[in-house]
């Protein structure tokens, strides 16, 4: 169940700035740990960054959840760009080879308890991350 | 969904209700007399009666997992937590739902003597709900009592891993038990956190005292290693043990690059060496 | 348009990061440290990031071009002052930040880099990676 919702347009680099500093906000809302809260905040600087410089432009929608037991912050970054190719390499680049053009998607990924990525060419890219409590 | 006339008995005969209540509570639980003043018994009592009542004058059925029953539920829920804090078995802490079905089958027996068909009926309905319940409290109670359980583990891992500094800009972390997930990540914290605030350069992890470590503590230990070192702190990790070695070359870990020590002792002479420093030994004069 | 200052100390450059960065600002440190270089006939260069509590891909790059940058112009650079969050972080996303050295402090990054500059590339540096 969705408690809180925070819509932020990307568009340009100060943008990501934006959203990182507002995940970060909501990240301490939920009482995430310092660790929690980097970890997130990381990952939604690498897909905010990703919407604006490849997507073209997007939005990012930030949402409180609550669930029975649990509760958690979900990320949304959706664009109308060119979308991803080849999504099994995206995924791989750049990060243990330590260098080269990542799209950080395989980090953003490893930060987030849960990730999904739709990506079609010519269709725009939609990447969800979720991180819960605990 | 036929209408019951449960609400209205209960509504009039309550006092004897709550009083026949008490005392069989009373009976059953006569060693714990102490731990719970009666007032608030009767009170307690008494809120869960008229909650019953309401949400079946709502005409709420035998699924106690609806929001009909949701207040009756909260109640539950809160008593199951000051029962846990109180020390009384989850049994003991059922029964206060359980015990009210003897006073209201009794109440229900002379209501209806002459009607069978109804007898029957509102019984059902009764001792479903009752039992739905008390099973309910059951389960609270198991609930707040491992979210107990949890919060002490919580506080038994934060004691059980202290920092020791060993000398100035030395620190050691004596990792004793069993490494999980959870542990893990606060071990590697509670390091983390030292090595700025004593701005220590070099950091031994002796685990002398684990038992047993898998491939997910070899990983956990190495993830460590490198975060210090991101932040500009050497490791080394002694008390690796003949088996855990071969554990290790078993697992493929690959420990490259990591300092690894025996004892305690060597990875603190180490520890001297790379401080440039030396012990001797004081000469008579 | 903001930048991040660049001091000199001797023959050191220190810079302090302590705005949440923008892609540009970045990529403007980055230009800006590799001219100072030259300029100032610099020997080394810290910078202090104790004040970033994140530290992503980009910034990861951006560290590691400076690194690189720097080695070519004979200058050794060391980062100081990484928060433990950003260090796990970091270790979990797998970027090693290799050919980086580190240190607690800038107080210890200096004395890093006067030995280094003494012994003439010598002794035994944390190299990453």
């Amino acid at each position: 169940m969705v408690v809180k919702k925070v819509e932020m347009r990307l568009t340009a680099q100060q943008d990501v700035v934006a959203v990182r500093q507002a995940t970060r906000s909501l990240a301490v809302e939920i009482g995430l740990s310092i660790v929690d809260q980097t970890k997130v905040v990381t990952a939604a600087s690498e897909l905010a960054r990703n919407t604006v410089t490849y997507g073209g432009g997007g939005l990012a929608t930030l949402e409180i959840l609550t669930e029975t037991a649990k509760q958690g912050l979900r990320l949304t970054f959706e664009d109308q760009g060119p979308g991803i190719p080849d999504i099994d390499r995206a995924m791989q680049d750049g990060y243990t080879s330590g260098n080269g053009l990542g799209l950080g998607l395989g980090g953003a990924k490893r930060l987030s308890s849960e990730f999904s990525l739709h990506s079609e060419p010519g269709a725009g890219t939609r990447v969800v991350i979720t991180r819960w409590k605990g | 969904m036929a209408s019951t006339l449960l609400p209205e008995i209960i509504a009039r005969h309550e006092n004897e209700l709550l009083a026949e209540w008490l005392r069989l509570q009373n009976a059953t639980l006569t060693s714990r007399r102490d731990r719970t003043s009666e007032t608030q018994l009767r009170a307690n009592a008494k809120d869960f009666l008229r909650g019953l009542s309401t949400a079946l004058s709502k005409g709420a059925g035998t699924d106690v997992e609806t929001p009909a029953w949701s207040e009756v539920r909260q109640l539950l829920t809160d008593f199951s937590r000051e029962r846990v804090a109180q020390g009384f078995t989850p049994s003991e802490t059922a029964t206060f739902v359980l015990s009210f079905k003897q006073p209201l089958f009794a109440e229900i027996g002379t209501e209806f003597a002459m009607d069978p068909k109804s007898l029957q009926a509102e019984l059902w309905l009764l001792t479903e709900t009752l039992d739905k319940l008390g099973l309910y409290t059951f389960e609270s109670f198991l609930k707040s009592r491992e979210s107990v359980i949890l919060r002490q583990q919580q506080e038994m891992m934060e004691l059980s891993t202290p920092v020791v500094e060993l000398w100035t800009g030395v620190l050691a972390l004596p990792v004793i038990g069993t490494l999980d997930s959870q542990r893990t990540q606060i071990v590697m914290q509670s390091l983390l956190e030292a090595i700025v605030e004593k701005s220590a350069d070099l950091a031994i992890i002796d685990i002398t005292g684990v038992p047993t470590v898998d491939t997910l503590v070899a990983q956990h230990l190495l993830k460590t290693v490198a975060a210090a070192r991101l932040m500009g702190a050497d490791c080394i990790i002694s008390g690796i043990r003949p088996q855990i070695a071969q554990t290790i070359i078993h697992l493929g870990v690959d420990l490259a690059g990591v300092l690894t020590k025996a004892t305690l002792a060597d990875a603190f002479k180490l520890a001297l060496q790379k401080k440039k420093l030396t012990v001797t030994t004081i000469q008579k004069s | 348009m903001d930048r991040i200052p660049i001091l000199k100390i001797g023959s050191l450059l220190l810079v302090t990061i302590q705005v949440d960065m923008h892609d540009q600002l970045a990529l403007t440190l980055q230009d800006d440290l590799t001219a100072r270089i030259v300029r100032d006939h610099a020997h080394g260069v810290l910078i202090d990031i104790s004040a970033l509590d994140i530290v992503d891909s980009f910034i990861g790059r951006m560290l590691g071009n400076i690194a690189g940058m720097a080695r070519i112009l004979d200058s050794q650079t060391v980062v100081v002052g990484m928060q433990p969050s950003v260090a796990i972080t970091l270790v979990e996303l797998g970027l090693s930040l290799p050919g980086i050295r580190t240190a607690l402090n800038v107080e210890r990054g200096m004395e890093m880099l006067q030995a280094e500059m003494e012994a003439d590339g010598g002794a035994d540096g944390r190299e990453k990676g």
